[in-house]
């Protein structure tokens, strides 16, 4: 917990405080952009590699990029009429604590089943970019399977509906 | 001596850094390594602009820039001098924090990538673990830069242009990747530093680059293929269509902010050309095992100059393509080729070190590409232009 720590922190929930409050849809697509950075040089202050890297390929240089192209081909980023405050600001904040409420449980939990649970005065095992792929097609085969399957099923589920409809539908 | 010579800039590095006290010089030599990267690309930049300008003359029967200085050297210094004196201009609607900070992320970005390029024997700035992961991180972010561009101008021809680059640059980015995979398959790491060392080795003086395996032949072209749309380049220009769209995403930018987009692109371009030539040309190493004595970083930079001469043949050569070609020839032949060559690496690997594993690699690829292409080609009809909407 030193100086960097708080600066890449404040940057990270600033970002996704600024994706929250901002007026334009853009803008706030921009800012959760930040947040994702953020993230990623988290993990990469950790000594995960692959996580940050990985991060940044995926959320700013994909997710973001669908997300303002979604923005921008169905509603625009004009500021609705009624304002951007949700009418509901009680339950959002509800849900919004059960999810933390869920992933901080499975972070508290998962701490003993860390390799490094029986001792922690060692240091945090370096796991490499070779250490995840191994892990990734021995141990964890299976899910990593299923995951494709299900991207393939959403790969194809997405062309079918983008498909033109045949001439002879019409 | 000539291994002084190959280490030149390590050696005057540490030359310099001699000088400071001790707890200042692990910073100097960072420090000392980022601005011969800051200086040294631009200068290329520079040259590489120069080059085109004449090149492009050449190829279209005229002389090019021949006014400022003994035939027309030094232009680009006039160039440089005009775009920074000129007036920076931001439309009265554009959304001015977003279009000031599209040029500048562009520019941070693209340098980052050179943080893991080895541009010479013991000349990379950070041996990563990961390098090749993080070149194409920093690589996928200048989409967003481009198309903050497009979208904060205001203006119908940025957003387009803006939409045209952001697909492309999607859509290639996966046979960048895939193709970039197989030689991560064959080396078995993602350090570029590793890399470029598993293809320094030579066999009766010939060395052992990718290109001259059929997997990293195949890979080299539809890397290439890649590297080019990727950096909206000729014949994958549609971003900036002239034509079309004024300048594509960045229409509303004059001035500096102007040539930031310029220098992006071609240090962007510059710096691919370095991913391709470690990834498949060898890096840094000799072409022959005899002149192996020439200093390495010649090595590195005279590939990348190579490359950047190829992409300016390719940009006075082809026509422009179609946004539809474009896609299809995306989706429908360079990523299932990637896919393929991804599976003949493979077996590359596992067939050991006999003949057989040359044929069968060979004769697998060479099929494939005919079939695809023939397949490819079948429903196209060539015939006189039509035109559905402009009749």
């Amino acid at each position: 917990m030193n100086f960097a720590f708080y600066l890449i922190s404040g940057l990270a929930v600033a970002g996704a405080l600024a994706a929250v409050l901002l007026k334009n849809t853009v803008h706030c697509a921009l800012a959760l952009t930040v947040a994702f950075a953020g993230i990623a040089l988290l993990f990469l202050k950790l000594g995960a590699q692959f996580a940050g890297f990985a991060q940044i390929l995926v959320y700013i240089g994909a997710v973001a990029i669908l997300v303002v192209f979604a923005i921008l081909l169905t509603r625009g980023s004009e500021t609705p009429k009624d304002g951007v405050y949700s009418k509901f600001p009680l339950t959002g904040l509800a849900i919004a604590a059960a999810v933390f409420a869920v992933l901080g449980w499975a972070v508290l939990n998962s701490a003993s089943a860390l390799p490094g649970a029986a001792n922690p005065s060692a240091a945090a095992p370096t796991v490499t970019v070779m250490d995840i792929g191994n892990a990734l097609m021995s141990r964890y085969v299976l899910p990593l399977e299923i995951v494709a399957l299900l991207l393939t099923a959403a790969l194809i589920g997405a062309v079918i509906v983008a498909m033109h409809e045949k001439e002879e539908a019409k | 001596m000539i291994d002084k010579l190959d280490q030149v800039f390590v050696l005057l590095t540490h030359w310099v850094v001699g000088f400071l006290p001790a707890f200042l010089q692990p910073v100097a030599i960072v420090v000392i390594a980022v601005a011969a990267i800051l200086v040294t690309f631009p200068g290329l930049f520079a040259i590489c602009v120069l080059l085109e300008r004449k090149g492009l003359g050449r190829m279209q029967n005229r002389l090019g820039p021949n006014r400022v200085g003994p035939f027309g050297l030094l232009q680009p210094v006039a160039d440089g001098l005009k775009s920074l004196t000129k007036e920076d201009l931001v439309p009265l609607s554009a959304d001015a924090a977003v279009h000031f900070l599209a040029p500048v992320f562009l520019v941070v970005v693209v340098f980052m990538g050179y943080a893991v390029l080895p541009v010479g024997r013991h000349m990379t700035l950070v041996n990563m673990d990961a390098g090749l992961l993080f070149y194409f991180a920093m690589g996928a972010s200048t989409e967003l830069s481009v198309f903050m561009a497009g979208w904060s101008s205001r203006n119908k021809y940025s957003l387009l242009g803006a939409m045209r680059a952001v697909a492309q640059m999607i859509s290639y980015e996966v046979p960048l990747l895939m193709s970039s995979v197989a030689v991560v398959m064959i080396t078995g790491s993602l350090s570029l530093n590793r890399i470029v060392e598993a293809q320094n080795q030579y066999t009766w003086g010939l060395p052992h680059w990718y290109i001259f395996t059929p997997w990293g032949f195949a890979g080299f072209v539809m890397f290439a293929t890649a590297a080019t749309a990727e950096t909206n380049r000729s014949p994958f220009d549609l971003p900036e269509g002239e034509s079309e769209l004024v300048a594509g995403y960045f229409t509303e930018y004059s001035g500096f902010k102007f040539a930031e987009f310029f220098l992006g692109e071609y240090v962007g371009m510059l710096s691919i050309s370095g991913l391709g030539a470690t990834l498949f040309l060898g890096g840094w190493s000799a072409p022959l095992a005899v002149l192996g004595w020439v200093p390495s970083w010649i090595w590195f930079f005279g590939k990348v100059m190579l490359s950047m001469c190829v992409f300016i043949w390719l940009r006075g050569t082809l026509p422009r393509l179609r946004q539809d070609q474009l896609m299809n020839f995306a989706w429908k032949f360079v990523l299932p080729f990637t896919m393929l060559n991804l599976f003949v690496a493979a077996a590359w690997r596992f067939m050991g070190d006999g003949w057989e594993r040359w044929v069968v690699c060979s004769v697998v690829l060479v099929i494939a590409y005919v079939v695809m292409a023939r397949v490819g080609m079948r429903r196209k009809h060539f015939g006189p232009r039509s035109y559905r909407y402009a009749e």
